[in-house]
């Protein structure tokens, strides 16, 4: 089989830039809709600010898996 | 021990018109040399300088405590009173906030995990020291398995074995044909990824941090040359690399923070399975 196309170079970088798009997308709604949540009820700030540190979190893993794969596998 | 700013990769004589290309830090910059080694039947363990400052902040915490807490007043004084701020932090911000009222028996479990994390992770920016405790893979693993055989056994000691898998496996208020999508998916986000990301949330910032700060430091040092562009990119990284250790300072005390709210969720999920 002839190879037709071939990505050489940092791949490591490549995914990790690929990994960091979806939870930035996330992490930017989650912070965004959490101050809209404040400002509209400021007096839920502890519950709210937990929440949102709590979401954080989940949707920022996925970017860190995408930052530590590469030197767990050596690309 | 080697300062750990200076790894294997950068040689004292590498500059920006000398020749060679920019040294950047790798995962290499997170192994240290064995100080004393011994072994136990057929395993060797080997003593790091990371094991030697997790021990120095297991004690800080259990000395600072102990002497916070050694004559308790009802009106605190001194090292009382920030004893008391941290365990009011955690008993209303996450025991309370979280897990509800019978959260107050879980604020001793989950004020060991943040104090101790946090202060694993603030070595990362202690001179000297520098090196996050935390960046070293085993030591979240740890952390996060003592949390995990915490909550799982809880939840069977509270719901009964049935009850704990069929509420976590089998959500009520689903169709039933679902069950064949939902149950594997359900499994594998509760027993194993759950466990997997707790660790690797942390591991994963607390070593891109270091990497982050040990690159421009290395920056700064390779760019230290005797031209226009080498003084201002030598500035400019070192600014940087400063302004870094700030925001670690922050990234530190918020892990800490999620880690140990974590911990709070799951243990709340064992003990009330409508959540």
């Amino acid at each position: 089989m002839s190879l037709l196309a071939e990505v050489t170079g940092s791949l490591g970088s490549i995914g990790y830039g690929l990994a960091a798009i979806g939870p930035g997308v996330g992490i930017g709604i989650i912070f965004g809709q959490g101050v809209q949540a404040i400002a509209r009820q400021p007096e839920a700030y502890g519950v709210i600010r937990q929440n949102m540190i709590l979401g954080f979190a989940l949707a920022e893993a996925l970017a860190l898996i995408g930052f530590v794969a590469p030197f767990v596998f050596g690309v | 021990m080697s300062l750990s700013y200076v790894g294997a990769s950068s040689s004292p004589d590498c500059h920006l018109n000398s020749g060679c290309g920019f040294p950047a830090p790798g995962a290499e910059i997170f192994i240290f040399d064995e100080i004393a080694t011994f072994t136990i039947g057929n395993l060797e363990f080997g003593i790091t300088k990371v094991t030697i400052l997790l021990f120095i902040c297991v004690f800080l915490i259990l000395g600072f405590f102990i002497y916070a807490f050694r004559k308790p007043k009802l009106v605190p004084r001194g090292a009382q009173n920030v004893g008391e701020v941290g365990y009011l932090f955690i008993r209303d911000g996450i025991a309370r906030d979280t897990i509800g009222k019978d959260g107050d028996k879980y604020v001793p479990f989950l004020m060991s995990f943040f104090f101790l994390v946090w202060l694993s992770n603030f070595m990362g920016i202690v001179p000297f020291a520098q090196i996050p405790v935390t960046s070293i893979f085993a030591i979240p693993v740890a952390f996060a398995l003592i949390v995990y055989v915490t909550w799982v056994p809880l939840g069977v000691y509270k719901q009964g074995f049935g009850g704990f898998f069929k509420n976590m496996l089998f959500p009520p208020g689903v169709p039933k044909a679902m069950y064949v999508l939902l149950t594997p998916l359900e499994f594998l986000s509760n027993l194993i990824v759950r466990p997997a990301t707790h660790a690797i949330r942390l591991f994963a910032n607390m070593f891109a941090g270091h990497l982050l700060i040990a690159t421009f430091s290395i920056a700064a040092f390779y760019l230290l040359s005797a031209s226009i562009i080498g003084i201002l990119g030598s500035a400019a990284s070192f600014t940087v690399a400063v302004a870094l250790t700030g925001f670690e300072a922050l990234i530190q005390a918020l892990q800490a923070y999620i880690f140990t709210l974590l911990a709070a969720v799951y243990i709340s999920g064992a003990l009330h399975p409508e959540h």
